[in-house]
């Protein structure tokens, strides 16, 4: 059985058991954990606007076999894009419904208004596993942009829509997809609090840590393995680092007074923490294994938030060092920290593009907290929210959304925001409180 | 410093001795606790206004709590709270005689330990909100501390917003929130 094709003009070079293993190790990481966590209902996602010219897409629908998951692959991949607000779906309905690249009558695709189409088929192998194939084609240029391959189990049926999902959206947006990263926030349902990790569309949650008492602040380790985060579990705030891997965790912050705020190093060996060991709010840098405590700002002001640029060079960071809350950067070798914003009179939790370019914080103005985007070089800064309560924003690993957590009737709930403001998702499950996002690898 | 506590504790004393109805004393034999002081505060918030021997007796928290002042609720020690307005970090001169009498007691006692927790209103981010309410706490920790407590007797540390006394979204809620709690460890 063949599991890679190359196509002779686009080849792509990935072997297959490096897919194989990209799939499998996330999904290994939610079995071990499942094991003891239970998941249970998974967040609703509404998708609202989106730009203003999109391109079109027609997902004809993959030849199926009997008792493949539900739902099927192109409705996953094609809600994904959806998401994203660059893409329009093309009516499939009544269409001739291709399998291979030379079935494909590219005159009726773009009479369709079509600017791409994917196809393929599933093929049940022994043992309960599948084989997929897909082929996204350019309806214009009449030419094939992707074929892929892979060989599967039903538990990855979902991770691999997503990588469907990120190839149509790389091949034609030449952005990387996003659509493979996973989420983690904090929910509460009544005196209960739940650490969940969930893919991007909000699907698959597994409760990592569950608690009576509160939990924020979680933050992935670079490599997605990892998550920082802050529990009150002690009857105060504390730092912990936990595998995703096999939940083991480990205190990594436990000082006297309040220790909180993690951000991890780029290198994914240190972490930039907030402790109150010498009194006020200040930053101090600490291997992830709890050793080696430097500290990093001084003085008596109130120094929270920080967050490493791409580089590891720069902290980014709140202080009300200047009379009201607002974001500064300090270099991580020390020195004296520069003040970033100016309009306003509270500017806090900075998140920075994983470009570098761009800065995400929450913005306060007649009383309203939103999700602002600031680009570092020139200043400009713009409000992406109209919502009034919005906190902890997160960029995409792809740099093209914000995730950041709102309130909606009176609940905390989720929401993404494209870079232009654009296109926004909201996601959601009745009766949950959901807060403290962070968007992972 | 102890010229001025001194005074305060014998006040304290000397006024839950007077509150103290007779009765009191009966129910704490029942439930075996030991008087160790003659103050007979022993019955504290059961105390007040309330003169059935059952429901007095209910309100004994457990023989730990027999003679202590600090369940007094005619004594300074027995306050517990200190609120700050809005945006402001500064403990109000209407705190001084509760923390005086604070400050006498751990004086008193060297193996007592305090945690003063800080909370702040909902309003904003969950972090920075939790640097403010470290920055409540402090501010009673350093008042304490100028009033002769060790170092090592304190902790000052922070709920931010996450446990609030009032989880309404109202001016009274944010007002109710924005506190610094003194919790003793033994309690």
């Amino acid at each position: 059985m063949v599991n890679l094709f190359i196509n002779q003009a686009f080849p792509i070079e990935i072997p297959n058991f490096m897919l194989r293993a990209f799939l499998l190790f996330p999904l290994l990481c939610l079995t071990l954990l499942s094991t003891s966590f239970s998941a249970r209902a998974a967040m609703e996602i509404q998708v609202i606007g989106g730009a203003a010219s999109k391109i079109a897409v027609a997902w004809v629908p993959f030849q199926a076999v009997p008792g493949q998951p539900e739902p099927t692959l192109t409705a996953i991949a094609g809600d994904d894009l959806d998401r994203s607000g660059q893409f329009r779906r093309v009516d499939v309905s009544g269409m001739l419904q291709p399998v291979a690249p030379a079935q494909v009558d590219y005159g009726v695709w773009r009479g369709k208004g079509a600017d791409a189409v994917v196809i393929g088929h599933v093929a049940a192998l022994p043992g309960g596993r599948f084989e997929v194939r897909f082929y996204l084609l350019d309806v214009i240029k009449q030419t094939q942009l992707a074929a892929f391959s892979y060989t599967i189990s039903a538990a990855q049926w979902r991770a691999t829509a997503h990588q469907i999902a990120d190839i149509v959206y790389e091949k034609l947006t030449g952005i990387p997809g996003a659509f493979s990263s996973r989420i983690a926030y904090v929910q509460k349902q009544g005196k209960r609090f739940e650490l969940r990790v969930a893919d991007a569309d909000g699907q698959n949650p597994r409760t990592v840590v569950r608690s009576d008492e509160p939990v924020i602040s979680p933050r992935f380790s670079p490599d997605g393995a990892r998550l920082a985060y802050v529990s009150f579990e002690d009857k105060k705030p504390v730092v912990y680092v936990q595998s995703l891997r096999d939940g083991r965790r480990s205190k990594v912050a436990a000082f006297k007074g309040s220790n909180s705020a993690p951000a991890w190093a780029p290198d994914g060996r240190r972490l930039a923490v907030v402790l109150t060991r010498d009194q006020a709010s200040q930053i101090y840098l600490i291997n992830a294994d709890g050793s080696g405590l430097t500290r990093l700002t001084r003085g008596g002001n109130l120094d929270t938030e920080p967050v490493f640029s791409p580089d590891g060079k720069t902290l980014f960071f709140t202080s009300d060092r200047g009379g009201s809350a607002q974001i500064y950067r300090v270099a991580t070798s020390g020195g004296e920290p520069r003040r970033v914003t100016f309009s306003g009179s509270y500017n806090v939790s900075p998140a920075i593009s994983p470009d570098g370019r761009n800065l995400t914080y929450i913005s306060r103005e007649d009383g309203r907290f939103s999700v602002a985007l600031h680009e570092l070089a020139s200043g400009q800064t713009r409000v992406l929210t109209d919502t009034a309560r919005d906190e902890s924003p997160s960029f995409a690993p792809n740099g093209q959304a914000v995730l950041y957590a709102t309130v909606q009737g009176g609940r905390g709930i989720l929401g993404t925001v494209s870079l232009d403001g654009k296109t926004r998702t909201r996601l959601s499950e009745p009766g949950v409180d959901a807060r403290e996002p962070a968007w992972g690898p | 410093m102890n010229k001025i506590f001194l005074p305060v504790l014998l006040a304290l004393t000397l006024s839950a001795c007077g509150t103290t109805p007779d009765t009191q004393a009966t129910i704490e034999d029942r439930t075996g606790a030991t008087a160790t002081t003659p103050a007979g505060s022993a019955a504290g918030a059961g105390s007040t206004g309330l003169d059935g021997s059952g429901v007095a007796g209910s309100a004994l928290p457990g023989e730990s709590s027999a003679g202590d002042p600090r369940k007094d609720p005619a004594s300074p020690l027995s306050k517990r709270s200190v609120f700050f307005d809005f945006d402001s970090y500064v403990v109000k001169p209407e705190y001084s005689p509760m923390l005086e009498a604070h400050a006498g007691y751990l004086q008193s006692k060297r193996d007592a330990r305090i945690i003063l927790q800080g909370s702040a209103d909902e309003r904003g981010s969950r972090e920075y909100n939790l640097a403010l309410g470290q920055k409540r706490a402090e501010a009673v920790r350093r008042a304490l501390a100028v009033l002769g407590v060790s170092d090592s007797q304190m902790e000052a540390i922070s709920f931010g917003e996450e446990k609030p006394r009032s989880e309404a979204s109202t001016e009274e809620a944010y007002a109710e929130n924005r506190r610094t709690d003194v919790v003793y460890g033994d309690e």
